[in-house]
């Protein structure tokens, strides 16, 4: 494991009262898989959003890959290679599967306002999104319409999409919320078949997929991240089991 | 009958106008859930300017091309200018500052063209008539304005359904968070289609210029038909703002001319005289409650929202 790839510095956002993010500092470090573990209401989902630039912070320094881009709107932290899955399953519901991705491979394709150009029938953007249903487990489900693929294959759909802009940190929003045993036995596999290949970070209450998937854990309460560590290390984390693992016997 | 075929197409040629008027609003408000009430501005600014460059080239052609370039601009620096800080703020508040809009266009228009209403003529090879049967003649320019409004209803349809910029469209129109997350540059996207509403908005005001009169306050009196239409064909929806805007210009056109007579038949002449033209005006509006009754969504609602 080599350099910090996102490096957060006393980032502080509220809400009216709410501190929601207190003074977090946190290193991702490039190749790993991080995962973000706390209570509902820990601030987990706005610390993303604010990875992704879908807030901003009122302070503090988000640096990715070495550039300060704190002050950057989310599609220009796309471009520079953040992606983002949503805690509510975001597809374009009325497209098919393929034309999602397709989509996604075009907002990447430089030439995205050639905007006359037909999108249905242009290969450079067909082909690269059935490679990559592909390899996700959907070639076959690429002329569904998304509303009508089942809730795991949406989840699985939403992060081809986010893996088609070629990301270089995935940001994963409860990847496995709502799922049913087997389904998010399946998504963990396929989480763990991008582990290596892409830098991740994974919000996540399912504590079967965290301590399978994760290399570090940072643990969030009342907007602070009150421990950061190897998963073995969290387990036996005093503070970590008396705040939030003491309740959860599955441990 | 020959009456018949000739109101009927009127309200076609109506419809069309509605159409071109409803499409950009419509997709506004699909896409950046935002309500223009000075979209009717921009309609008046493209008949006021294709009459003056009319008159400076000389050239019908060249004037259309002018005012609809100039729409454009005008379209994108006032989206740039104004309405850029209001797609986060409340619908009031936007009813609010594009009635203002409103206020600032209208006084400008008088401050450069005066108050008076402007009547344009058509140059010479478009004035003329075509038969359409043995006997039946119509207006070419009418004939012209329905050939345009379809053609453009066709590639609008294209663009939105065949086309990269369509896919952001629609895409834009269902998630604009997930959009940008995906890396597109939301802002540009709606600029461009502001820009391309207020185009459309332009070509249906110099279209109609030389049909109806140029004057302060015509943006005013389509924008709440345009309403009329984008309720009934559903809002957000092009196929709705299309089919509402010819059913719209129909219902209208038809019963202005035929109302009367009709109830001339039933009631007597003089109550027949009184109640004819108020009820023709009311029509719409009736139809739209009708709408709202038994399909609040309207007619063809858009399937994101």
């Amino acid at each position: 494991m080599a350099d910090a790839l996102l490096e957060v510095r006393r980032l502080v956002k509220s809400f009216g009262g709410l501190i929601a993010t207190n003074r977090v500092d946190l290193e991702v470090l490039d190749g790993e898989t991080h995962a973000i573990i706390g209570p509902n209401g820990a601030g987990k989902t706005t610390l993303i959003a604010q990875f992704a630039g879908d807030l901003h912070p009122d302070q503090g320094t988000i640096t990715f890959a070495g550039r300060d881009v704190t002050a950057l709107a989310a599609p220009a932290r796309s471009h520079l290679g953040i992606a983002r899955s949503f805690q509510i399953t975001s597809v374009f519901r009325e497209f098919t599967a393929l034309d999602n991705v397709a989509l996604a491979v075009q907002a990447h394709a430089g030439s995205s306002f050639a905007f006359w150009r037909p999108a249905r029938a242009d290969r450079a953007l067909r082909d690269p999104a059935r490679a990559m249903l592909e390899s996700v487990g959907l070639g076959a489900r690429g002329d569904v319409v998304a509303a009508n693929l089942a809730h795991g294959e949406q989840r699985q759909l939403e992060i081809a999409m986010a893996l088609a802009t070629r990301p270089r940190l995935l940001l994963l929003d409860e990847p496995v919320a709502g799922m049913g045993l087997d389904e998010s036995q399946q998504m963990i596999r396929f989480l763990g078949s991008l582990k290596g290949r892409h830098t991740m970070v994974l919000v996540e209450h399912d504590m079967d997929a965290v301590f399978t998937l994760a290399d570090r854990i940072s643990v969030m309460l009342y907007g602070r991240i009150i421990a950061t560590g190897a998963p073995e290390a969290i387990r036996a984390n005093e503070e970590v089991r008396r705040a939030y693992l003491g309740d959860e016997r599955a441990l | 009958m020959l009456l018949v075929l000739e109101q009927t197409l009127n309200g076609i040629q109506f419809g069309v106008t509605l159409f071109l008027m409803a499409a950009g609003l419509t997709l506004v408000f699909g896409i950046m859930n935002l309500v223009n009430l000075a979209h009717g501005s921009l309609y008046m600014l493209g008949a006021y300017l294709a009459t003056t460059f009319f008159q400076r080239t000389g050239s019908f052609l060249a004037a259309v091309a002018l005012a609809l370039a100039a729409t454009l601009v005008i379209g994108i620096v006032v989206e740039l200018i104004a309405l850029q800080t209001l797609y986060e703020r409340d619908h009031l508040d936007q009813v609010l500052a594009t009635f203002g809009l409103i206020l600032f266009f209208n006084e400008l228009v008088a401050i450069v063209w005066g108050r008076a209403a402007i009547y344009t003529k058509l140059p010479p090879w478009l004035s003329g008539h075509i038969e359409l049967l043995p006997g039946v003649r119509y207006p070419l320019y009418r004939a012209l304005v329905i050939l345009v409004g379809l053609a453009v209803a066709a590639l609008l349809w294209l663009l939105v359904s065949r086309t990269r910029l369509g896919m952001l469209i629609r895409a834009g129109a269902s998630n604009r968070t997930m959009v940008s997350a995906l890396g597109v540059n939301i802002r540009l996207l709606y600029t461009l289609v502001f820009g391309l509403g207020a185009a459309l908005a332009g070509l249906a005001g110099l279209m109609a210029g030389p049909i109806y009169a140029v004057q302060i306050g015509m943006g005013e009196e389509i924008l709440i038909q345009v309403f009329v239409v984008i309720v009934i064909g559903g809002i957000g929806s092009i196929r709705g703002a299309l089919v509402g805007a010819l059913v719209v210009g129909m219902v209208d056109t038809l019963g202005r001319a035929f109302l009367r007579p009709l109830l001339a038949t039933v009631l007597s002449p003089s109550a027949a005289d009184s109640a004819g033209p108020a009820l023709a005006s009311m029509l719409i509006y009736i139809l739209m409650a009708a709408v709202l009754f038994f399909r609040p969504q309207g007619l063809f609602p858009a399937s994101a929202r």
